[in-house]
């Protein structure tokens, strides 16, 4: 009953969006406004079923209803309630319906905090989320419907993947749909933009705050994906350029991108066509790469059912969508002028070097993701691309953006000499270099490159933190005017501080991380970097819905106890997998990691011995980044410019009234 | 003009993730073809007798790997039936880290394709074969040696199209 109830709520949640995609697009043009008051109602009611049709997919997998043939497959009745209620996106028909969700949230989001759009705008952009809904809202209908019966009805359900079993991995998918589906609203904007023949400052204005928190959610979802992989995997690794992390990485580099030329364009008027672009392309590159999860052209670590019919009917929508688009592009992008120009050394130049960099490097992603498939396609041969070519490739495209992240910063629109600044900047560079020459003697064996790369990072901490000072420096009251600065600069701070706090976790990660693997029984030991792990005890132990065999470590350095760390390897009632939980002693300047082998037979077990120093810093720099852009898309400034166009309404009003009163008499 | 770049990549690119849906990333040339099977020494699901790639010398044998907690492998099972009913193939089923009473009431259940069924709970075999899904097919010739694997469920087209062709074709062949 409940899974029908889904269903019907799901093709309610269709009639709405045919009806949001039809009738508010239509009157926009036809200058209909009742049929453009339909928008934010259609909206509101499709998120409302959507709600009803997800949770109703939610409840199945509550009361264990082994009937739903979805739920039969993902679910089991020993599985802990919190993961069957993220089990729900565990599977491909689940995850899909998901995706619909979050995109009528989204959709629901921009119809509330929308009072004060102009009408045309809002009808246009709310229809061609209604449009993408009904490709999405079919997919799921046509192919991979979740609200399918089985029969006869299993005693229980197969269970949920235990490599899925896990808090980190609830939270990942539903954070990377959020950034993922939230280019949708940007790039809803950017074609209404392209139909309307203008992209002035007040839309601009609009699209800023939706791209930072979609950009936002996106970045923690990838650096949660990361974290997952890195305790869960067992393999230590924190990114492995595997293709579908590359699909959610495209999409973010683009959308980082956007957010820099999306303040260029509001700010100064430039960049208008190229902004467009980057917003229609981050959004095609998070179709694509549903496209490339969902249809299994590329082999991944993240072995999803690939199903040609699938893959078939995203591609058909992928060209749809995104040819429609590039085409409207192509035609109408001439339209948007930009007026403004600017030199050499300025901020515009600074963010015009961000936006290729960023550009090249997500091509360059792209190209290796995809290298596979096209030597396949040609007929030429298997291969793989590995992460060495992403890492020869992609860290020389960013050094140059993080060398000038906090430069741009602090760089005047249009024209800038730099006045007054050079000295500071020039010995801000030495001592940071000189800082992080002592800094590398921490770590052993010195190295040069260390020692740049932490005076790198340093740097970028140190010209972010200048750049404050800069602002500040003429204000007689440092503390009140600091408290007045708007919380977007902070953000764009904070995220650029971040970037340092990243680049530092990378590198030294990078450079001193130590693993062994070694064979050992109870009672020996061994060292890895400086630390000793005795091998204390091994036993077996029941969980929820699995039974493991334990081994505990206890870690001493220099006969000074330092934890004791509990690996694991489970083995799942229901599936028979076996996993492997890594025992970790995080830490602010180290990681240890074990992660228990093989039984080697005789009490001896293969055991491998992890030390990553600074590692926790790569994931903190991404919350700091995250932060930064929550607190960009609060800033005041796109409330009070609401506020302000709502003044403008109301005495544009009160002048008609007036006028027609005048008229009357 | 360069506005109609990104559109002339985009479908540049369309043509090849076209082109890639009917391409199987995962069919990769495994290492074994052409080499004599890997040895392994089994006791069967339902009794002591053991078996190894010896035991099956001489015919055209068939080699699936399965689990009970495998939900493709159900897919699978009417192709393995239609495949058991081919004279002078030998269905050998590999029971690949399962639960012993699992694996028999599985069989009970849909129905024994195969001639014998070995049973590996540890799965050590399966690595030895480079088996990493679940199921997988190998078919071997007379002589004993791998000619052919299959990775994933056998789909009806593929038992009409390469299986049973190519098991003729074995057949044919001298020991």
């Amino acid at each position: 009953m409940i899974a029908e109830l889904g269903q019907f709520a799901l093709i309610l949640a269709l009639c709405a969006a045919v009806v949001l995609a039809v009738l508010p697009f239509v009157g926009s043009f036809i200058v209909q406004p009742q049929w453009m008051a339909l928008a934010r109602p259609a909206a509101l009611l499709q998120l409302l079923m959507m709600t009803i049709s997800y949770f109703a997919l939610t409840s199945t997998f509550i009361t264990n209803d082994f009937s739903v043939l979805y739920t039969a497959n993902t679910s089991n009745s020993q599985l802990p309630l919190i993961y069957k209620i993220s089990g729900v996106w565990g599977g491909h028909e689940g995850s899909i319906l998901l995706w619909v969700w979050v995109l009528a949230i989204w959709t629901g989001a921009v119809a509330i905090f929308s009072k004060h759009m102009p009408a045309i705008l809002l009808s246009r952009v709310l229809s061609i989320l209604g449009m993408i809904s009904i490709g999405f809202m079919l997919f799921v209908l046509i192919t991979s419907n979740p609200f399918e019966r089985i029969f006869p009805v299993p005693v229980d359900g197969a269970s949920l993947n235990p490599l899925l079993q896990d808090i980190g991995m609830a939270a990942h998918p539903p954070l990377l749909y959020m950034g993922y589906v939230g280019f949708s609203v940007a790039f809803a904007f950017a074609i209404a933009a392209l139909l309307g023949g203008e992209l002035d400052s007040a839309t601009l204005r609009w699209m800023r705050p939706w791209t930072n928190i979609a950009w936002m959610f996106l970045t923690l979802g990838i650096a949660l994906g990361s974290y997952w992989a890195y305790y869960e995997l067992g393999w230590g690794g924190w990114w492995f350029w595997d293709p579908v992390e590359n699909a959610s990485f495209m999409p973010w580099l683009l959308g980082t991108a956007l957010i820099h030329s999306l303040a260029a364009s509001e700010k100064r008027g430039i960049f208008k066509a190229w902004t467009v672009l980057l917003a229609v392309l981050a959004f095609s590159l998070s179709l694509l790469g549903t496209f490339i999860v969902r249809s299994g052209v590329l082999t991944s670590v993240h072995s999803f059912a690939a199903d040609p019919a699938r893959g078939r009917f995203i591609l058909f929508f992928l060209a749809i969508v995104v040819g429609l688009s590039l085409l409207l592009f192509a035609i109408r992008a001439h339209k948007l002028k930009s007026h403004a120009n600017f030199e050499l050394i300025s901020r515009e130049s600074a963010l015009l070097l961000n936006n290729i960099l960023l550009l090249v490097a997500c091509a360059a992603v792209l190209l290796g993701t995809l290298y596979p498939l096209f030597l396949d396609a040609l007929d030429m041969g298997k291969i793989s691309v590995g992460p060495q070519y992403f890492n020869t490739v992609f860290a020389p495209l960013m050094l140059p953006v993080i060398m000038v992240v906090g430069i741009g910063a602090l760089l005047n629109w249009k024209k800038d000499k730099l006045k007054g600044r050079q000295t500071t900047l020039l010995a801000l560079i030495v001592l940071s270099l000189i800082a992080g020459a002592v800094f590398a003697m921490q770590f052993n064996p010195y190295k040069i490159t260390a020692a740049a790369a932490i005076g790198l990072a340093i740097w970028v901490v140190a010209s972010s933190a200048y750049g404050v000072y800069y602002r500040l420096r003429n204000k007689r009251n440092r503390l009140s005017a600091a408290m007045h600065t708007p919380a977007a600069f902070w953000g764009m701070t904070i995220a650029h501080i971040g970037m340092g706090v990243f680049t530092l976790g990378v590198a030294l990660t990078s450079m001193f991380a130590d693993e062994q693997t070694v064979r050992m029984g109870v009672g020996e030991t061994h060292e890895i970097a400086g630390y000793e792990f005795r091998f204390d005890r091994i036993e077996d132990v029941r969980g929820a819905n699995y039974i493991a065999t334990q081994a505990t470590f206890v870690v001493t350095k220099e006969q000074s106890a330092v934890s004791t760390l509990v690996a694991e390897k489970r083995i799942y009632n229901v599936r028979r997998d076996t996993m492997t939980e890594a025992g970790i002693d995080g830490g602010l300047t180290r990681d240890l990691f074990i992660a228990l082998g093989e039984h080697l037979g005789e009490g001896q077990w293969s055991v491998r011995l992890q030390y990553k120093p600074f590692i926790r810093w790569i994931w903190f720099g991404t919350v700091f980044m995250a932060l930064g852009g929550l607190l960009a898309a609060v800033d005041r400034r796109y409330r009070v410019a609401a506020t302000t166009q709502k003044r403008a309404e109301a005495a544009t009003k009160a002048k008609a009234v007036s006028a027609a009163a005048g008229a009357a008499s | 003009m360069w506005k109609y770049i990104p559109l002339v990549l985009f479908f540049g690119l369309l043509g090849f993730l076209a082109r890639g849906l009917d391409l199987d990333p995962s069919e990769l040339p495994s290492p074994l073809i052409e080499q004599a099977a890997p040895d392994f020494k089994l006791q069967s699901l339902y009794d002591a007798s053991e078996y190894g790639p010896e035991s099956f010398a001489g015919d055209v044998w068939l080699f699936n790997v399965w689990a009970s907690w495998c939900r493709a492998c159900i897919t699978e099972h009417p192709v393995l039936e239609q495949l058991d009913d081919i004279e002078g193939l030998t269905m050998v089923g590999l029971n690949h880290k399962d639960v012993l009473d699992d694996g028999r009431t599985w069989l009970n259940r849909f129905g024994n394709p195969f001639d014998t069924v070995v049973f590996d709970q540890q799965g050590s075999t399966g690595i030895n074969w480079g088996v990493y899904g679940v199921p997988e097919t190998f078919i071997m010739d007379k002589k004993g040696t791998v000619r052919y694997k299959h990775i994933g469920p056998i789909s009806e087209e593929d038992l009409n199209t390469i299986l049973l062709p190519l098991i003729k074709q074995l057949q044919a062949e001298q020991a």
